[in-house]
């Protein structure tokens, strides 16, 4: 007879002293695990749950304006400095980490319409409604100096937008046409024009840098090439764009603004059809920028909130709102992609956490472990009807709501008209077309 | 790879004998030095017959190849734990001049590798978009890579199962507990023993999750309960009334016990914390730990599920089949399985009013039922003396059958799937071949005779002992190779300590699995929900008016300027067309006589005259 127990010395399954780590043999046998999988989608409805009930995005409002926000730039060197350009021609320099003004500049007579800031981070632009491009240092003047701009260059008509260059000392100004300037020079180095409309904004392509994007008031979204001496070729939409965003990561790729309550992105090979309509916002929107990932971009818009849409789906993920905050009319994503700035009507400047329930602040291992097991799981059950509507759930204040609603029948009765028509009219006759089409006019090379 | 297979040129001229002086004198070699001379890479001794032969065995790669990771699994099954051989080939050289003697990730054999896998790679992926698919292969890749490497932690599991073996045509039935417990060491020798409890028998016991504590109850009133590995009573009361099942909760802290009116819930302490008089009658009782239902079954017909975190009856089931004495659970899907006087045995869920399956199994009345740790096979016992296994995989088979003399009253599958039964006053183990095999029935691998009838059985988890009430008392017997050796240490740790049980429970709370997704597959929630989609895809179609996936029909480009008249347009067009229709024509044709085929074929094995009249 051969016989063998199962004999375990309990030495090896109990710590020796209360000073050490209690000892935690593993078997991953899967039948000393069962229920796997109704355990891992408990885990994740709670992950779920969890990620709503700490979902705090809004972390300071910086006050001081005393008009309304109207421009908002990125400081290109340091994560903490960001500028505002305010409606009654006031410029302010914001530190974020101590969420105070550390400068104010009366910059322009009437509104400042655009602020941008050098890439090397010396010196900033702006424009205002008093028909002037201003050049400042990013430092505040010494002791005993006055406050005065670096070059003011006065031009004959109101500039509404202006761009620096990624890499070299060149900007871009908008107003009646597009203007390239070097900075050494008080006269544009050329100017562009496609139809006679006043032209909003002008984004530069942060990858291909002699690339310029521009949308005008007759509905146009217009692309330049700085080497050559005529536009590349417009794309006309239902109706005006307001603001476009070159997406920092994909260099043909944009997205714009629209004021029919929707943003389009488009990739500039193709411009008969847009790569994705993204529809959430119940009012026009008014500015978009994207994350540093280039994965997400924020919204701003008249309907007092800013949404954040990943850039492959129609829906938006978020949207912020406050009770206090009025319509939106500027909005940037921080260079480290965790934070979202936005400037509103009621003159004060927010800060977001692009991911509401992102805990801040340095996490220890075993925290950042179950952060990204729970992140996993929540992934992995994401298409589950119990834990989508959890997901999804956003509190919203009445009007959008209501309005959601409103637009929702409306829609509805839109395409029920459409599909009627379709029915009893000769097949053929009626051509389908697809809501990503349904908003191009026309392209124009 | 054939190179590799032959011993290596230059050392088979050389004899061994003379080979081995040079090696001893060679000087420590330099990691700048080159090879000196072409002998000294052969200076090791040619593979000796025996490495040879194991090299035959195992698949070899080519030196200095990327490994793809599919490769990582070789096709052959091998041991894991057999020492890796030396390769002959050169394997890459470090800074330092030393040789990595096994180069490469450690081989790991199919069959510990599937054990460890989720998805099913002989179903087809399903036909969908690119980028859903590669989204799917990608998935599907990691989980192959996530198996690897979970089969290859294997290799640190401490202990290894018991067993007991008879020397050359012994039967090991023969041998008496007696002669176990002399063979083996002191502290498995102290965990055979036998509580003489003549006055209030017969018991019924259950053993704690961990298994380490032990509860008992007596038909009389008595009902203890104590930390059985260092016998330490935790407490001792007489409920004067009769106790017809006992069992522990989650954790050794809570004990229920079926008395004649009502269940009642004790702690550790004996003291009575709940009466439940909505469970009335209670014969058996079964707790489902990850669902934290208590499930009883009564003479009233009525199978109860009490839910026992928030203290509500989740369920009450009426199983129309009279008094239920007969239940168990299977583990796997936590789905009740109860006997019926018929002869048929029925499956529960909290989810459904009907039972998901019913099973006719006996002749008979059911006497006993037991599923395995695995959820594949359950034993049933009925009153027409048999003894039969099902596979409940699938069509509830049945697998083998044996008559007993007796009939058995009570079975119990261990971890490792041992099969105990008790047949009046004896109990019998039959084992299987492996982990994963059905018992099989011929031969007992283990029998006892006990000093009074047996009431209840069941193995202590994680340890090789069975326990056994009877109305002599309580015997807890030594059976080797019951228990899975190696537990894990988050889901159920004998050792663990007081805190490290606080913070289990809590989190076991914190996952409590609702009783809703109690059904017979459990990972069925992990799967796609096709019936579903496809009534969403349904309901799409007909509230936009058409199909916005289907394929838009073929537009000819415009060719170069002249050659695109319209009838060249219209000729492409039906070009593409005809063959479109060629290509349909061509599968339902393929698929006619297949058809055909499949239709004949149960018809008769046997050709018949008037099968060419058949069309």
């Amino acid at each position: 007879m051969k016989v063998k127990m199962l004999s375990r010395n309990p030495d090896n399954y109990v710590r020796e002293t209360k000073l050490d780590l209690q000892r935690v043999p593993r078997n991953y046998d899967p039948t000393l695990h069962p229920f796997e999988v109704p355990r891992e989608y408990v885990r994740a409805l709670n992950a779920t749950k969890l990620e709503r009930v700490f979902a705090k995005p809004f972390l300071a409002s910086l006050d001081g304006h005393r008009d309304g926000v109207n421009c908002l730039a990125k400081h290109p060197k340091s994560l903490a400095t960001v500028l505002s350009g305010a409606c009654d021609g006031e410029v302010r320099i914001w530190n974020l980490t101590k969420r105070n003004c550390i400068r104010t500049i009366q910059a322009h007579e009437g509104f400042v319409r655009g602020i941008c800031t050098r890439f090397c981070g010396s010196s900033f632009f702006t424009v205002g409604d008093d028909k002037t491009v201003k050049q400042w240092k990013m430092d505040g003047p010494g002791f005993g100096e006055e406050e005065e701009p670096l070059h003011t260059i006065l031009g004959k008509t109101v500039y509404t937008g202006i761009d620096h260059h990624w890499k070299e000392g060149i900007f871009a100004t908008c107003g009646q046409q597009v203007d390239i300037w070097d900075e050494q020079k008080t006269s544009p180095i050329c100017s562009m024009t496609w139809g006679f409309d006043s032209i909003s904004s002008v984004k530069f392509n942060p990858i291909e840098t002699f690339l310029l994007g521009s949308c005008a008031s007759d509905r146009n979204i217009v692309l330049y090439d700085m080497r050559q001496a005529t536009p590349l070729k417009k794309v006309i939409l239902d109706m005006r764009t307001n603001t476009i965003c070159w997406n920092p990561m994909e260099a043909f790729i944009f997205t714009a603004a629209n004021e029919d309550y929707n943003l389009y992105t488009f990739d500039m090979r193709a411009l008969d059809t847009p790569v994705m309509v993204h529809m959430d916002h119940v009012s026009a929107v008014l500015d978009v920028d994207y994350s540093p990932t280039g994965k997400e971009f924020v919204s701003a818009s008249f309907d007092k909130s800013i949404r954040i849409f990943p850039v492959d789906k129609s829906r938006s993920r978020e949207v912020y709102h406050t009770k206090r905050m009025q319509h939106v009319i500027c909005v940037k994503w921080t260079s480290d992609s965790k934070y979202i700035m936005c400037g509103s009507d009621e003159m004060n400047i927010r800060l977001w956490k692009a991911n509401a329930s992102e805990k801040l602040g340095v996490l220890t291992s075993r925290e950042k472990t179950a952060k990204d097991y729970n992140q996993k799981l929540k992934e992995k059950f994401q298409y589950h009807p119990h834990i989508k509507r959890i997901a999804r759930h956003r509190h919203l204040p009445k009007s959008i709501y209501s309005q959601i609603q409103e637009q929702r029948i409306m829609k509805e009765a839109r395409r029920r008209k459409e599909v009627n028509r379709l029915k009893h009219s000769k097949p053929g006759s009626v051509p389908i077309v697809s809501e990503k089409k349904k908003h191009v006019v026309a392209v124009v090379k | 790879v054939g190179r590799m297979e032959t011993a290596p040129k230059p050392g088979r001229d050389i004899p061994p004998k003379k080979d081995k002086l040079p090696t001893k004198k060679k000087r420590p070699r330099r990691y700048w030095e080159e090879e000196t001379t072409p002998t000294a890479a052969a200076a090791s001794p040619g593979p000796s017959p025996n490495k040879k032969r194991n090299r035959e065995l195992r698949p070899q790669k080519p030196k200095n190849t990327h490994i793809p990771k599919k490769s990582r699994v070789s096709k052959k099954p091998q041991i894991v734990k057999k020492p890796r051989e030396r390769r002959d080939a050169e394997p890459p050289r470090s800074l330092s001049g030393a040789q990595d003697p096994f180069p490469g990730p450690a081989p790991v054999s199919v069959e510990v590798a599937q054990k460890f896998r989720r998805i099913d790679k002989s179903k087809k992926l399903p036909h969908s978009k690119s980028k859903t698919r590669s989204r799917l292969e990608v998935a599907e890749a990691e989980e192959e890579e996530i198996s690897v490497k979970a089969a290859r932690s294997e290799l640190l599991l401490a202990e290894e199962p018991g067993f007991l073996e008879g020397e050359d045509g012994e039967d090991t039935a023969k041998i008496r507990q007696a002669d176990i417990v002399e063979a083996v060491d002191i502290a498995s020798a102290a965990k055979h023993f036998d509580l003489n409890l003549r006055q209030f028998g017969p018991y019924r016991l259950n053993y704690s999750q961990t298994g380490r504590h032990l509860a008992f109850g007596g038909r009389r009133g008595h009902v203890a309960a104590l930390d059985w590995v260092t016998k330490k009573l935790m407490c001792e009361i007489n409920v004067m009334e009769a106790v017809r099942d006992i069992r522990f909760l989650h954790s050794e802290a809570l004990l229920a016990v079926a008395q004649n009116r009502w269940l009642h819930i004790y702690d550790n302490q004996g003291i009575e914390l709940h009466c439940i008089r909505r469970c009335d009658r209670v014969t058996r009782l079964e707790f489902l730990p990850f669902h934290f239902l208590l499930a009883t079954s009564s003479e009233t017909g009525f199978l109860t599920y009490l839910d026992v975190s928030v203290g509500k009856i989740v369920a009450a089931l009426n199983a129309r089949a009279g008094r239920l004495d007969v239940m168990t659970q299977n583990p796997y899907n936590a789905v009740i399985h109860l006997g019926h006087s018929n002869g048929t045995v029925s499956l529960w869920s909290p989810a459904m009013k009907e039972p998901l399956a019913k099973i006719l199994c006996h002749r008979g009345g059911v006497r006993a039922v037991a599923v395995d740790s695995t959820g594949t096979y359950m034993a049933t016992s009925g009153l027409d003396h048999q003894l039969k296994t099902f596979d409940l995989r699938g069509t509830f088979q049945p697998l083998s059958a044996r008559t007993l003399p007796q009939g058995a009253g009570h079975l119990a599958f261990s971890q490792r799937g041992l099969l105990a039964a008790g047949m009046g006053d004896v109990v019998n183990i039959w084992t299987g071949q492996g982990k994963a095999s059905p018992p099989s029935l011929e031969k007992p691998y283990l029998t006892h005779r006990l000093s009074g009838h047996v009431h209840g059985l069941q193995f202590c988890p994680f340890e090789d002992v069975l326990g056994v009430g009877h109305s002599g008392g309580i015997t807890s017997m030594l059976v080797p190779g019951a228990a899975e050796p190696n537990f894990d240490g988050l889901e159920s740790n004998p050792y663990r300590s007081r805190k490290q049980r606080q913070e289990w429970e809590v989190k076991a709370l914190l996952e409590k699995v609702p009783a809703e997704l109690i059904c017979l597959d459990p990972r069925a929630l992990a799967e796609v929900d096709v019936i579903s989609l496809e009534q969403a895809k349904k309901e799409r179609i007909e509230r936009l008016g058409y199909d916005p996936e289907s394929k838009a029909p073929f537009q000819p480009k415009p060719k170069l300027k002249g050659r695109s008249s319209t009838a060249s347009l219209v000729k492409r067009k039906r070009k593409v067309m005809d063959e479109e229709h060629r290509d349909k024509v061509r599968q339902s044709l393929e698929q006619q006589p297949q058809k055909q085929e499949k239709a004949a074929k149960p018809m008769g094995a046997r050709p018949s005259a008037l099968d060419r009249f058949v069309r």
